[in-house]
């Protein structure tokens, strides 16, 4: 437990990506089975205990100490589980402490009776940091921000292997995962893939820009609409009925209204949308169904899902993975005509003869769903689905991103390289204020886009016109006469209930530093509420 | 026996010892001070005559300077002497080198002013005398029972793997100037760590000073980059004042991965706050154990609490049946980087 203790603990104080790797892969090194595996499934989410309610802690440590000290130290503390991991009385006499495995097979096999002198037990046994950790475990809130993907990453990292192929067998694995880690340390064979129902690891598009087209010849290529929902593979086989994210997460709980429509035999690579007769609605309206481990009935109803597919990747028991992509979408053609499935339909493929061509469809869409689009796919006919991002294959070419001027308001302390550095920035527009003056109002954050000369000049600008300061965070002189104006590019905008300018971006970043603009110049929340997305449903009430 | 406030009370300058006519640890400037360790805000400059332990007075000169008072005398741990009719000797307080408690015996009664003090073991110091008295003054630094600390050796092992996981990085390690990084390289080199440790310019002299007083901080060069590339940091432990390590200062760092070693550090808001990546819980005070131990070791008649989380402690000693009496002194600053 303590090893898992140290992890956790490490993992909550390291923002890097690269950082969380290592932390990882080195755990899965030291770490002995079975040991590594429950914790890769708690930090995956693939154990999940709720056996402990917050009241039930409180009760716990109630009994053990005097309410009024107990109430200070929370008071203070600010977090149920990190307090009473702190203020713990510790029993004397239970001195050793349990392994994270001991932990997870008793609560399987616990009653609910059993569960609170298990856990005593435990605490006692256990010093601060462990019982943070346990506490975090039974209540199944662990937040350490690790992903799925990350921990396969890291997994990749550990094994000296592809991430694809994590994803390749990760689900015919279960925890705690002793073939996969024996696999890993190349003690075994990779194991094997062949559970119906598991996920395909995805193939994924470059970028490209205008200039790069001349080099290709526009016979070799097909074109289709890059649709604005998100990659999904939906799955089929002999009764396995799964939906994944493009990282091989399954969210088919979220979504049952499509699995239930998944009334074919095979896979699927798709975008996944809000559809209404067949039209395509706002990313806005599909952000509704989006981060839920459930769908209540309202929702169902009210933000409809449907898969448009692009590529098929298994027909029935044949996987047509190693066929060239001309092939796969004549079949993909006639396997959604088949399924007469009205939640799947078809994504077109847009004709074109020369590169001008596209270029045009890309700077206006015709009316309809392909207004609704981020730009244009681009995929060799003979192009094999290749796990990975593969050069050359595919190509994505997005739609230009919008562009407004924000005034600098506020700046924060970055990480790791950046840490001297105030690198990220939020930015507002102006509106008009209660008193009918022109008043700034944070539309949005970024903390990249700039380069490194830039970030210093920034850096210099926050320190030099620091007016506040709480905490890390500085607040920098923004007024109308004063200012420093980002120009700031995003993809696209959303009502929000969560910011108080009632907008948020999409993907927002720093395009151009406009040393050159007066403050005062900078736009209006009134032209950001122009470009909100059109037909996206008032703001729905906090939750 | 006349009442314990007749002979100590808080004053706005501090504590005042009304017969000996001084102060102890004065927040202004006063006639006669008695100083219990070399802290800022314990010791300032500007009293008539001064009263310390020997190191406590080489620590005040090295930070304020020749003629920080106008006379000094230095009183060795254990030793007594009078001060019209008090009678006042040293103990070791265990906070930092040359920290003290007060014993002051006056009309049969005994009282201990602690200054700051902690009970964990640390080998820049000696280690805390408990005495038995009638009043025993005591700080609450961390006088809530969130704040238990755990064994600093601990600590320190976390900070040695990371330096070894993150070989690209550097361990950009706040600590005081005074006692606590001092206490963090000592602590490093029990556990082996054998290679050159990189000092921030601010603590080179408490570092001199501490190495006179045969405290051994094994290989130590100036943190400056004038002369050395990023990179020659990479891998390396580098201990710098904590408000260095937020600023531009710390720029010249490969990848800078910011520790804190305070007992601060034991609540995660606290450290998220700072943007620690590596939040070390060592600390120079007692915690919530080591107060709550320490009065019930040394069982006073009563107990004065002179800042802190008195709150916690009031409650603690009601429970318990202490009598105790919150001072709420001003002017000490249980601040982020001394604690």
């Amino acid at each position: 437990m303590r090893a898992f203790a140290w992890l956790l603990d490490r993992l909550a104080f390291t923002p890097p990506r690269n950082g969380k790797l290592t932390l990882l892969a080195d755990y899965f090194r030291d770490a002995p089975d079975p040991e590594r595996g429950w914790a890769l499934a708690a930090l995956t989410g693939a154990l999940s205990f709720e056996t402990a309610k917050p009241a039930f802690i409180r009760k716990a440590i109630e009994a053990r100490m005097d309410a009024a000290l107990f109430a200070m130290s929370y008071d203070y503390v600010g977090d149920l589980a990190e307090t009473v991991a702190l203020v713990w009385p510790a029993k004397r006499g239970a001195n050793r402490e349990p392994e994270l495995s001991e932990v997870v097979d008793a609560l399987r096999s616990a009653s609910r009776a059993q569960v609170q002198a298990l856990l005593e037990g435990w605490l006692d046994a256990l010093d601060a940091d462990g019982r943070w950790a346990l506490l975090k475990l039974v209540t199944g809130g662990l937040r350490v921000g690790v992903s799925a993907r990350l921990a396969k990453q890291a997994l990749a990292n550990f094994g000296g292997v592809d991430v694809t192929d994590i994803e390749d067998v990760w689900h015919s694995q279960h925890p705690p995962y002793e073939d996969l880690f024996a696999w890993l340390e190349k003690r075994s064979d990779k194991p094997t893939a062949a559970a119906p129902g598991r996920f395909r690891p995805v193939m994924l598009a470059q970028a490209i820009e205008q200039e790069d087209l001349a080099k290709l010849d526009p016979k070799d290529f097909a074109a289709e609409w890059k649709w604005d929902g998100i990659r999904v593979q939906a799955v089929s086989e002999r009764g396995e009925k799964r939906l994944y994210s493009r990282t091989g997460d399954d969210i088919g709980r979220a979504f049952p209204d499509l699995l239930d429509f998944l009334s074919f035999e095979g896979v699927i690579d798709g975008e996944l949308l809000v559809m209404r007769d067949g039209a395509v609605a706002s990313f806005g309206e599909l952000q509704q169904r989006l981060n839920r481990k459930t769908a209540d009935a309202k929702l169902l109803t009210g933000f409809p899902a449907a898969i448009r597919a692009y590529d098929l990747l298994v027909d029935g028991e044949q996987d047509l993975r190693p066929l060239p992509f001309r092939e796969r979408r004549q079949r993909l053609e006639a396997f959604v005509a088949r399924s007469r499935s009205p939640r799947l339909d078809l994504s077109p493929l847009v004709p074109f003869a020369t590169w001008d061509d596209v270029a045009a469809l890309r700077a206006s869409p015709p009316a309809g769903d392909a207004e609704r689009a981020e730009g244009l796919m681009l995929k060799r006919w003979d192009s094999i689905y290749e796990a990975g991002r593969p050069k050359g294959p595919w190509f994505k070419w997005k739609r230009n991103p919008r562009l407004i001027d924000a005034v600098l308001m506020y700046a924060q302390r970055g990480h790791g390289k950046r840490s001297g550095y105030y690198s990220d920035y939020t930015f507002g527009v102006w509106r008009e204020d209660a008193n009918g003056d022109r008043a700034l109002t944070p539309v949005g954050k970024a903390y990249f886009g700039f380069t490194d000369e830039e970030l210093k000049q920034i850096d210099k600008f926050v320190r030099d016109h620091t007016v506040e300061r709480f905490g890390p965070v500085r607040a920098v002189r923004a007024d109308r006469d004063f200012g420093l104006v980002l120009e700031v590019a995003f993809e696209g905008l959303q009502r929000s209930t969560r910011h108080k300018s009632g907008v948020a971006m999409r993907f927002p970043r720093i395009s151009r530093l406009r040393w050159d603009k007066p403050a005062r110049e900078a736009d209006d929340l009134a032209t950001l509420e122009r470009m909100l997305d059109e037909g996206a449903p008032p703001p729905r009430q906090g939750r | 026996m006349p009442r314990p406030e007749a002979i100590l009370c808080p004053t706005p300058a501090g504590l005042y010892c009304a017969p000996g006519k001084f102060h102890i640890d004065p927040v202004r400037p006063v006639d006669r001070a008695v100083i219990t360790h070399g802290h800022s805000d314990h010791a300032r400059s500007g009293h008539g005559a001064v009263l310390a332990t020997p190191e406590t007075l080489a620590i005040m000169q090295a930070r304020h300077g020749e003629g920080f008072a106008g006379t000094t005398q230095g009183l060795r741990y254990g030793e007594t002497i009078d001060i019209d009719g008090v009678a006042v000797t040293l103990k070791p307080a265990g906070h930092v080198l040359g920290s003290a408690q007060v014993l002051l015996q006056h009309s049969a009664l005994r009282f201990v002013v602690s200054g700051d003090y902690k009970r964990k073991r640390d080998p820049t110091c000696a280690a805390f005398e408990p005495t038995p008295c009638d009043v025993f003054v005591t700080e609450a630094t961390f006088g809530i029972p969130a704040f238990t600390f755990p064994d600093a050796a601990d600590e320190i092992a976390r900070l040695v793997k990371s330096a070894a996981q993150f070989p690209e990085r550097t361990h950009l390690v706040g600590a005081y100037a005074l006692g606590k990084a001092q206490r963090v390289i000592r602590l490093l080199r029990e556990a082996g760590y054998g290679k050159t440790i990189y000092v921030h310019g601010a603590l080179e002299s408490m570092n001199a000073l501490y190495a006179r007083h045969g405290i051994d901080l094994g290989p130590l060069a100036p943190a400056t980059a004038e002369t050395s590339r990023k990179d020659d940091f990479a891998g390396a432990i580098v201990v710098a004042p904590p408000s260095a390590i937020d600023d531009r200062w710390s720029r010249r760092f490969a990848d800078p991965l910011p520790a804190f070693a305070s007992g601060w550090m034991r609540v995660r808001a606290r450290a998220r706050q700072r943007q620690v990546e590596l939040p070390l819980v060592i600390s120079d005070h007692a915690d919530w154990s080591e107060l709550t131990g320490t009065i019930a070791e040394i069982a006073p008649g009563e107990v004065w609490i002179t800042h802190g989380g008195e709150d916690a402690l009031m409650r603690w000693a009601e429970i318990n049946g202490v009598r105790a009496r919150a001072l709420s002194l001003i002017g000490y600053d249980a601040d982020e980087g001394e604690a």
